[in-house]
């Protein structure tokens, strides 16, 4: 394999990985200010033995949130040194916004979260939540503005010719504010929000079936679920505003996500498919002319279809991309169901009784993650051919110093590592689930009460 | 070429970069060498405490690399990209090791087997020690320059041409400057039996600073003669690497009195001048290509555009107050001494 293959692997390998952290330390923060409010409020124990419980929680995905992102800073440098020396001007001012606004905010008020629990006021402690909670969506702001950027270049001019040719700068705010950025960024932030709320629902929607823990679990669902369906029904919208924005920015990726071959021809939406890519054609069922309504509002305007690009600026995967795009959307509408759902029977009072539901709610952990990370699948590989879209090619983006043999050998040793890491995780993040949101020592009565409180209540 | 201060802005952004890694040095470097002393304490106790030192701490310290990094990505990018491309599996196991520790505090206190700890409590003073390492082997190899083409990149071997013996001393010398300045640092945070063991070690850990340090002097003086070309030019800066003795001399002074605190700021004082000490001799260079004096990669060279620098001095001015107040914040929170409770590692 060459140097590029190698490269594109090894860099969405340790990016693909490192998504499935910083969007729980999102979505958890969110919850963790939620529960902290509420405790400070009320004074209610529940809420305090919440609140330590998810923080412990949080606290793992942090860590190897922090050291799996080293690895992608790094990597633009290690392998990707043409495309840095193309996007440092303009991409640098993003990542040093980043380091300096949000992942100090994030990291300083860390340590006081995890480990001042006794030694701050109850206040200083929930400012310190909220400041962590924060710093990791200022985090995304500036990720997904670069991220943005190379989807949408604006706010700048392209300087030198060749492999000295660079984009420098011209407007700050119009490369902050380029024509994808909000709609991206309110994506991906309600996309964390999912994953956070969804793993708390997995979590309590165990112990509740289980019989432990059920009381307080109970509380912690409900608030969830409130999180889960406001965001999953707003998720509809953001997703929406962000097609409209690839169908005017980016033709070719939008083409893709459909499958439509057609220079210029109406377009249709499909609900699952499969694209042939040497016959242009998707064989699959959907809504004849539904792309160009969703776009439109007219099922019969034309739509900017693959063909009206040469070969060599077409994505090289739309079937990945149509197939990715169409699992995100499904992904989408399933969490929509799940949490209105949820929501309707919990209003009725039948919702914790319905075992078969408690125990999709328990699995639903994984959708949001799959949904995050095929979206993402389908975002960047609808923008190939071009690392930044129009203006530079994947394959001119790499460091001309490095060999296959190199990056054959981090590849190794990060899947290893990788692999490590992430069995370590699971086996510590069940620990942490079977062992339950009492503290060991002076609470274990508290916790035996509560289960025998929750084995009467059972019985009844 | 716009200016401020009297200074244009590469030097600017040069100075802030040099400003973020002496920083990071100063902050990871102590937990560095804590994490390099570990071994050295035998009982499970005395690990907890030394860990749950850092434990509050080195995830911030840990962030100077992540924004120092940017800067450097930020504001000169021909360098960021000259220099992770030509280094390339030197910083791939620099973020292995970088991930094994991180793992090794997060995942040591899970388990309460004796093998799980100890296998921890190994691979997060190997990656302590090997993290100290490479970074004083990046230096050494910055300061003797590398093999650097025309388009700026690097034409050398991949490993083993940056594991010649300057920058290996370099290596031993940076990692033994962090053990001192642990050592220090844990004297602040622990009592009891264990603060009279790091007592004594710290007094071996400032000989071996010292011996490995006057070692890499003379190397440098007799074998890397361009790097004394801005003394030989402006004799006046030489009160920079006196300042280095002296600073370095305060720290067993202020030991022998037990007054590690101040003792600590010379240890930092001292990483911080000998960074000074290493941008005199650069500037305005950045890496010296040394197949050709033309292909040096300098500040100019390497910059973003004034465009591009004037917007990231602003934000280095807005954020530099912020950064300062959290971390001010966390570690009064934290002073004194270790007390482990629930929240501990």
């Amino acid at each position: 394999m060459d140097v590029e293959i190698l490269s594109r692997i090894q860099f969405a390998f340790t990016v693909a990985f490192h998504y499935i952290y910083p969007p729980l330390s999102i979505g958890l923060g969110l919850i963790l200010v939620i529960f902290e409010s509420l405790y400070i409020k009320t004074g209610n124990k529940e809420y305090e033995a919440l609140t330590r419980f998810w923080i412990k929680i949080f606290a793992l995905t942090f860590g190897i949130g922090v050291a799996t992102g080293i690895v992608m800073e790094f990597e633009f440098g290690t392998n990707w040194a043409t495309y840095s020396k193309y996007v440092g001007d303009i991409f640098g001012s993003a990542l040093a916004a980043e380091g300096i606004f949000a992942f100090a905010l994030e990291s300083g008020f860390l340590g006081v979260l995890l480990f001042g629990w006794n030694r701050v006021k109850s206040w200083v402690h929930l400012v310190s939540t909220i400041g962590v909670f924060f710093g990791s969506m200022f985090s995304a702001v500036w990720i997904v503005i670069a991220n943005s950027w190379q989807q949408t270049p604006a706010g700048y001019h392209i300087v030198g010719e060749g492999l000295n040719a660079r984009a420098e700068i011209t407007d700050f705010w119009e490369m902050v504010f380029n024509p994808s950025t909000v709609d991206r960024l309110t994506h991906v932030w309600l996309g964390a929000f999912l994953a956070g709320a969804f793993l708390v629902l997995s979590v309590h929607a165990y112990y509740i079936l289980k019989g432990r823990f059920v009381e307080i679990s109970k509380k912690a669902f409900k608030i969830a679920l409130i999180v889960a369906t406001v965001f999953s029904l707003g998720q509809l919208l953001t997703g929406h505003h962000s097609a409209d924005g690839v169908a005017v920015n980016q033709p070719a990726k939008l083409a893709a996500l459909e499958g439509h071959y057609e220079a210029s021809a109406p377009a249709d939406m499909y609900l699952f498919g499969w694209v042939d890519q040497e016959n242009e054609e998707v064989t699959g069922i959907g809504i004849p002319g539904g792309l160009s309504f969703l776009i439109h509002q007219d099922f019969d305007e034309p739509v900017t279809g693959l063909d009206a690009f040469a070969k060599e600026d077409q994505p090289g995967q739309v079937n990945a991309v149509f197939q990715f795009y169409h699992l995100m959307v499904a992904i989408g509408i399933t969490l929509i169901l799940l949490s209105v759902g949820g929501t309707l029977l919990y209003w009725k009072g039948q919702l914790f009784n319905k075992k078969w539901l408690m125990t999709i709610f328990m699995f639903s952990v994984l959708l949001p993650q799959l949904a995050n990370q095929f979206g993402w699948y389908a975002a960047e590989m609808g923008r190939q051919p071009w690392v930044v879209y129009g203006l530079l090619r994947t394959s001119d983006a790499l460091s001309v110093v490095v060999q296959a043999n190199q990056v054959l050998f981090s590849l190794i040793v990060f899947t290893l590592v990788y692999v490590l890491l992430f069995t370590l995780f699971i086996y510590l993040l069940n620990k942490k689930i079977q062992h339950g949101p009492y503290d060991d020592h002076e609470d274990e009565g508290y916790s035996l009460q509560h289960d025998m409180a929750d084995l009467i209540a059972n019985q009844k | 070429m716009e200016t401020f201060l009297g200074l244009d802005y590469p030097t600017l952004w040069f100075l802030v970069v040099g400003g973020l890694f002496s920083g990071y040095a100063i902050l990871d470097g102590f937990d560095f060498g804590a994490g390099a002393w570990h071994l050295f304490f035998k009982e499970e106790n005395d690990r907890r405490i030394a860990l749950n030192a850092v434990g509050p701490v080195w995830d911030g310290n840990e962030v100077w690399l992540v924004i120092a990094g940017g800067a450097l990505f930020a504001g000169f990018p021909v360098l960021y990209a000259s220099l992770f491309s030509g280094m390339y599996l030197p910083f791939m196991l620099f973020l292995v090791f970088i991930i094994f520790r991180a793992v090794s505090i997060e995942f040591r206190g899970k388990e309460p087997m004796k093998w799980w700890r100890r296998m921890w409590d190994i691979s997060y003073s190997i990656s302590s020690i090997m993290l100290a390492f490479l970074l004083g082997v990046v230096l050494g190899n910055v300061l003797q320059g590398l093999p650097i083409n025309e388009n700026h990149e690097y034409t050398g071997g991949p490993l083993l041409d940056f594991l010649n013996p300057y920058a290996i001393m370099v290596g031993i010398t940076t990692l033994a400057l962090f053990m001192a300045h642990g050592a220090i640092y844990l004297l602040m945070k622990t009592e009891g039996k264990l603060y009279a063991h790091i007592a004594i070690l710290l007094k071996k850990g400032m000989i071996f600073f010292m011996v490995t340090f006057g070692i890499t002097s003379l190397y440098t003086l007799l074998y890397i003669p361009h790097l004394s070309d801005s003394f030989r030019d402006s004799p006046a800066l030489f009160v920079v690497p006196l300042a280095v003795f002296l600073s370095i001399a305060n720290v067993p002074r202020l030991a022998s009195k037990k007054k590690y605190q101040q003792a600590f700021i010379f240890t930092s004082l001292t990483a911080a001048l000998l960074l000074v000490l290493v941008a005199i001799e650069l500037y305005p260079t950045l890496l010296i290509s040394t197949t050709d004096p033309e292909n040096n990669i300098t500040i100019y060279n390497a910059a973003s555009s004034e465009k591009s620098l004037g917007i990231m001095l602003t934000i280095a001015a807005i954020g530099a107050p912020l950064v300062l107040f959290y971390t001010a914040f966390v570690y009064k929170t934290f002073r004194g001494k270790v007390k482990i409770d629930e929240t501990s590692y």
